[in-house]
């Protein structure tokens, strides 16, 4: 446990910087807004404790929020997310559960796998986000395909991403 | 109470977000609290540096662009500079008159973030208070209007972008002098929405939209955009229109940052005037 210590805090400052000075810098349409940096709560080991997930999704969404100037919009979006995290994984889980000292990568529980439960993440987050941003100011159907197409390509870049993660987490 | 610490103990998870959720509404909501705390927004040291050293890099790719821009508004200024110098020697000389000092001071910045496909953009400047950078001051390029200053540290300072739903600018139209309130809806960075022009001015595609004078920010008809579309809204009477931005938000390099001088003269009075 204590030697994923190291590993998250490089996740966590890679992801962060990927997303504020490239992601953000990405300018398509209105419509494109890839949220990369919720990999870094996706992919967090089984094993952390629950208040756990809640304060790192806190931690993560107040940091890209002091980036963007966006004050709360993805420190709410973000804890959401982390609340959720449990339910998904259990309502995905195989039939004799998670095995002890794995995380949920590809290389671990398959790719088809991670696929399904990092989508239903990313849609989640991706969702609440842009509808608290919208509010009132927005219609609905602007606002849900804005969040769709925005989570396609977050999904895009995550999928990039996880080329480049190391594959040796079995054996832990 | 045991009972009490229990109760906390076995829903810690679902107290503990709900507590989180409220405290980033709380932020959400209360922003204007928060967004003048340096340390919150991103003209804080760190951010302000990481964003000054990626740009500074990213910023060769643009100096093409950047030196046509330069040489379109050397240009522009040498044609103001040969009209005055014409009128110049048939003017009788002017006594040295307060009135005729200078009101605005304008200060060079390079924009190093900025982004255009957000719901609330802001920019980043690397100009801070050790520059006299102070908030509430006016941002300008050299096409027209850009933002407003809204937080400063010791070196870098924070922009709200004309693409911001939470800005409001006075604008006019500049040739019948009817003036509304110029604002962004969310959606693309090439047009604003300017409202409240009443129903019987004639605003026609193509008139220009300048800023006001009124505030103490902006100097007057300093450029925002063209009209692009009129519509009216037949129940109240006022009409909204479309304005093609004269700023292009996604090729912005450097700015000018406008200082009024008697700004917080005119604010003072004002405010007099508002207690009554």
């Amino acid at each position: 446990m204590i030697n994923l210590l190291p590993r998250y805090l490089f996740n966590f400052v890679v992801f962060i910087l990927l997303q504020v000075l490239l992601l953000n810098n990405l300018q398509f349409s209105g419509y494109v807004n890839p949220y990369l940096y919720v990999l870094f709560i996706i992919t967090l080991p089984f094993s952390t404790p629950k208040w756990l997930l809640l304060v790192l999704g806190f931690i993560t969404g107040l940091t890209i929020d002091i980036f963007m100037n966006t004050l709360g919009l993805h420190t709410s979006a973000t804890v959401f997310m982390a609340f959720l995290r449990p339910f998904i994984l259990s309502s995905f889980s195989p039939r004799d559960g998670y095995e002890l000292g794995t995380r949920p990568v590809p290389s671990d529980y398959g790719f088809g796998w991670f696929f399904k439960y990092m989508v239903i993440m990313v849609v989640t987050h991706h969702l609440f986000y842009f509808f608290v941003e919208a509010f009132d100011k927005e219609l609905f159907l602007s606002t849900l395909s804005k969040s769709l197409i925005s989570t396609v390509v977050s999904v895009l870049f995550i999928l990039i991403a996880m080329l480049f993660a190391k594959k040796d987490s079995k054996k832990l | 109470m045991r009972n009490f610490i229990r109760f906390i103990i076995r829903n810690h998870f679902l107290l503990l977000f709900l507590l989180l959720e409220i405290v980033s509404f709380h932020f959400i909501f209360n922003y204007n609290q928060y967004h003048r705390k340096v340390y919150l927004s991103s003209s804080n040291q760190v951010s302000g540096y990481l964003f000054k050293n990626f740009s500074s890099v990213v910023q060769y790719f643009q100096l093409k662009k950047t030196n046509e821009e330069l040489v379109r508004e050397i240009t522009e200024l040498r044609n103001q500079l040969d009209r005055n110098s014409f009128y110049a020697p048939m003017l009788p000389e002017i006594e040295v008159d307060t009135v005729a000092a200078q009101h605005y001071r304008y200060s060079a910045a390079r924009v190093i973030n900025n982004s255009v496909n957000k719901h609330f953009n802001y920019l980043t400047l690397n100009k801070g208070l050790k520059h006299g950078i102070r908030p509430d001051m006016g941002v300008i390029s050299s096409r027209g209007l850009v933002g407003v200053v809204l937080n400063t540290s010791e070196n870098f300072s924070t922009v709200i972008s004309l693409l911001n739903t939470r800005l409001w600018v006075s604008a006019r139209l500049q040739e019948t002098g009817f003036f509304g309130s110029l604002s962004w809806d969310g959606s693309s960075y090439r047009y604003a929405t300017l409202s409240g022009i009443p129903a019987h001015a004639t605003p026609l595609v193509g008139d220009a939209v300048v800023t006001s004078g009124y505030s103490s920010i902006f100097p007057e008809n300093i450029l925002i955009g063209t009209i692009d579309e009129v519509t009216i809204d037949q129940g109240e009477g006022f009409y909204e229109l479309r304005v093609l931005l004269s700023v292009d938000f996604k090729n912005l390099q450097y700015v000018h940052i406008v200082e009024k001088m008697e700004a917080e003269e005119q604010l003072e009075l004002e405010k007099l005037s508002e207690n009554d």
